[in-house]
């Protein structure tokens, strides 16, 4: 009994924690109509201020609060004011995008600062527990649900009773009206980003102090929690995101407490997903309403693709595929098959979220089934490696369409976390499921790449392999775009409910289209399965996904020559300019930020 | 009964509610074969709400739609499109993206064959496979669909062929009207919506889009027109509906319709029947 009331009130500071962040995300979506993926980076700033407080400056706790509480204030700001203000009339993925480029900005620059590695910080209270009932609460606990409490309390006279709060209210019940009625909007736009940093930044704090432990991996995982929070709340309802929160606490407590502490994320996620598929808009939103208003503008950057001549395409391949036989050095070979296989997972992002405009944020996920799938076949089935490649193809197309099936009614913002969580999904699963993934360990002694039973161990066989599956993807899916299917999958990304007017169905159109595309990722998680010979659960990351993502944007969203010379531009130039592994993921980050702010299009134009 | 079967569309009670406001109240329609039938009324009045109701993208509260007698109500718009319903888009909802070409071809969408085999479970995978391999039957539909779009694109004169492959976001307002009904028009509807087809248009356009929708009409094809602009209303429809909050209000021939108190009301507010009467008499 009385375990199960300390679950009960863990669940409770938890979610009080996951509140504070799930609130500034309502916020900001019930006046911007936008999910702010930076917001579990601010939360990370919060956590390493307070931080710098605590164990630097020895400050006291309530002005530790309150530094942390500014200072995270003032990134919310920066945010606001550079990242996305001056995208206010861009497309609609702009800010999107913007708000992970951001993201991984601030994540980097915390870790380039302080280390990957773990630090204590202490919450300078006393060590006590009290009984509560059957249960125990320490001053911490106390400490949290007061923050919460108080935070709340504050947001609502903010709201309720001040002049900047109603013009809140307003732009968030109605932007248009509200603007035309002379509210600044942009004035709201600082407001809620200050108050929605101020708060997450708090929490990571807190956070902090809770597990007495901070590092860099926070800040996904509280915009994840966040996220699944407020959605179950509903978006941009303030207070169903406290319920959210509330509610996906106790759900992750209890389901600590039954299957072990490995499940939480599972349970959070499993909860996002129910949610999406059954209450799209969370489970306070009334429930019908009406169809949207036609939208104005389109979802990508309308530009005229770059038209490069047959012969440049085919004398490019030329001297791509005669490389091997020119002295080059092993580390250029090993440089460009890398592009290769980042090649052949932009491919498959550059259909899924550029010509068919469903923005996926877990694409490596795609990578891991192929891998494992193609690790498993070879070495338990004993299967050729060339045809256990495929097979992971083919796994990953069936079941990576299968897994996103639910979000295929979600648009937007919402795909993208539909795909982050069931990225999400996937990596846990693959850590649980021991009996069959070897869980936590990974699977090591995977056989080398072979083709007709010759093993292709040499740099430039193996060269040659993945150029010539890329470009066979590359031309597969050419045809593809030249087929109806190319137009189809556009129409519906263009227009949804136009297209669903005039015949075509949303389920069809977009299950073919992560099912070539899943094939093309999971081919190449095959590949590299083979060629580094282990993988664990953590192989293919959230990182690989948004570093397609940006490939994808930088070549120009559904271009399939564009996915390639992005590849080759991102593995490439980094190599060429000599830069330091941990700083690649940072320029990545710019890059993408850049790319959104002054060439939305990317190099060679959207399709 | 005898009407019912006579009319291709027939509406009865329709109604649907959103929140404390009742867009479409109750209306009953029927539009016979080769008819066209005008919906006028005020902004807000529930017409285009009645137009997603009939074409599936929104569900009726209460009330049914019957199309040449049978029972569509609720079904998805891909269902309805595939029995032959197209419409246009109020405030134009074309594909911004893709070229005049393409756009118009997504309206022959639910007609492809070549491509689409009907088989169960795994027509979908057949469909990429002939498209990525599109053996002669293929190209040959293509082939044919594209000279189709080319002759349904001459009906606009020289406004749209000669931009046939440039980018629907690049064409004027007007042009963008229609590319939506030469999208609707490759359809081979039977029964044609139209949602404002010349709102934003200058006088001249006006006209040329009248005159081709008198054309559609003569050719017989079975109209709901929603229209702001009278003078085409009367030339054009066989009937005209008032719309008002939700309500039908009036029905009848144009003439009769237009000299109607209650019409007058409803478009300029009580107490000023007398100018309204001035001005529809001008």
């Amino acid at each position: 009994m009385s375990s199960w009331l300390d679950y009960t009130i863990n669940g409770l500071i938890v979610g009080n924690v996951y509140a504070l962040v799930a609130v500034g995300l309502a916020l900001i979506f019930g006046v911007s109509r936008l999910i702010n993926f930076a917001q579990g980076s601010i939360y990370l700033v919060g956590a390493y201020i307070g931080w710098v407080a605590v164990v630097q400056l020895h400050t006291p706790l309530p002005l530790t609060i309150i530094v942390v509480a500014a200072a995270a204030a003032v990134v919310g700001l920066i945010i606001e004011r550079f990242g996305l203000r001056p995208l206010q009339n861009s497309v609609r993925i702009a800010p999107l995008l913007a708000t992970i480029g951001i993201s991984f900005v601030l994540d980097q620059l915390v870790m380039l600062t302080f280390s990957p590695n773990p630090r204590a910080l202490p919450s300078q209270l006393p060590d006590v527990r009290f009984q509560v009932g059957g249960g125990t609460i320490g001053p911490l606990d106390l400490l949290i649900a007061g923050v919460g409490l108080t935070s709340a309390l504050l947001l609502f006279v903010f709201l309720r009773y001040s002049k900047l709060g109603w013009a809140v209210r307003a732009a968030s019940q109605d932007r248009d009206a509200a603007m035309q009625m002379g509210v600044d909007v942009n004035r709201v736009n600082q407001a809620v980003f200050g108050i929605a940093a101020a708060l997450g930044g708090v929490s990571g704090m807190l956070v902090g102090m809770y597990y007495n432990q901070i590092d860099t991996a926070m800040s996904l995982q509280a915009t994840l929690k966040g996220v699944v929070a407020e959605v179950v709340g509903g978006a941009g309802n303030v207070p169903g995101a406290v319920i959210g929160s509330l509610l996906l606490g106790l759900v992750e407590s209890y389901g600590v407490a039954v299957f072990g502490t490995s499940y939480r994320n599972l349970f959070a996620f499993l909860l996002l997903v129910v949610v999406l598929v059954l209450r799209p808009n969370g489970l306070f939103a009334s429930a019908r309403q009406a169809p949207p208003e036609p939208l104005t503008g389109t979802f990508i950057a309308p530009s005229r693709p770059v038209r490069i001549p047959r012969w440049a395409l085919l004398a490019a391949a030329a001297i791509f595929a005669v490389l091997p036989f020119f002295p080059v050095s092993f580390y250029v070979l090993q440089t460009l098959i890398n592009a290769w296989l980042l090649g052949m997972l932009a491919l498959s992002l550059t259909l899924v979220a550029g010509t068919m405009g469903q923005v996926s944020l877990g694409h490596a996920a795609l990578l891991a089934i192929g891998a494992y799938t193609s690790a498993l076949l070879s070495l338990t089935l004993s299967v050729p490696v060339g045809l256990a490649v495929i097979g992971g193809g083919l796994m990953s197309a069936a079941l990576g369409t299968l897994l996103i099936s639910p979000s295929f009614r979600l648009r937007g913002h919402y795909v993208s976390i539909a795909t982050l969580a069931i990225g999400e999904i996937v990596s846990l699963v693959i850590l649980n499921w021991e009996s069959v993934t070897r869980g936590p360990i990974g699977i090591s002694g995977i056989p080398p790449l072979s083709l007709f039973g010759y093993d292709l161990i040499s740099p430039s066989s193996i060269y040659w392999f993945s150029f010539a599956v890329m470009v066979v993807l590359a031309l597969l899916q050419g045809r593809l775009l030249g087929s109806h299917l190319g137009r189809s999958f556009r129409a519906i990304r263009d227009d949804d409910i136009a297209a669903r007017a005039y015949g075509l169905s949303l389920n069809r159109y977009k299950s073919l289209a992560f099912i070539f595309g899943g094939f093309a990722a999971g081919v190449s998680g095959g590949i590299a399965a083979h060629l580094y010979s282990y993988i664990n659960h953590e192989t293919f990351n959230t990182q690989q996904s948004i570093l397609a993502l940006t490939v994808v944007i930088l070549g120009g969203l559904g271009n399939v020559v564009g996915a390639i010379v992005g590849a080759v531009a991102l593995v490439g130039l980094p190599e060429v300019f000599r830069i330091a592994a941990e700083y690649r993921i940072l320029i990545y980050g710019i890059v993408l930020l850049l790319l959104v702010r002054f060439r939305p299009q990317g190099l060679l134009g959207t399709i | 009964m005898a009407e019912q079967h006579n009319s291709m569309l027939s509406l009865r009670g329709l109604t649907r509610r959103f929140g404390g406001l009742t867009a479409v109240d109750a209306i009953d329609l029927d539009l016979a074969r080769g008819e066209l039938i005008s919906i006028i009324g005020p902004n807000g009045a529930g017409k285009t709400t009645l137009f997603n109701l009939v074409t599936g993208l929104d569900r009726p509260d209460a009330g049914s739609v019957s199309f040449e007698g049978q029972d569509i109500t609720g079904l998805s718009p891909e269902r309805l499109a595939a029995q032959g319903i197209a419409r246009t888009f109020q405030l134009g909802r074309v594909f911004g993206n893709l070229s005049v070409m393409d756009n118009v071809l997504i309206g022959a969408h639910t007609r492809l064959r070549a491509v689409k085999p009907a088989v169960p479970v795994i027509g979908p995978l057949l469909e990429l496979g002939l498209a990525l391999l599109r053996p002669a039957s293929v190209k040959a539909e293509e082939e044919r669909l594209r000279e189709e779009v080319k002759a349904i694109l001459a009906r606009f004169g020289e406004r749209l062929l000669p931009r046939i492959d440039q980018p629907a976001y690049s064409l004027s307002y007007a042009n963008r009207r229609r590319v939506e009904i030469a999208r609707a028009l490759a359809l081979k509807p039977r029964l044609l919506l139209l949602d404002e087809p010349t709102a934003g248009m200058n006088p001249t356009e006006t006209a040329e889009m009248q005159a081709l929708v008198a054309e559609l009409k003569a050719e017989g094809l079975t109209i709901l027109l929603i229209e702001h602009k009278l003078e085409m209303v009367m030339r054009l429809s066989d009937r005209v509906i008032v719309m008002d909050e939700g309500k039908k209000i009036a029905e009848g021939p144009g003439e009769e319709v237009r000299t109607d108190p209650k019409v007058i009301e409803a478009y300029l507010g009580h107490g000023l029947s007398g100018t309204a009467e001035q001005e529809s008499a001008a």
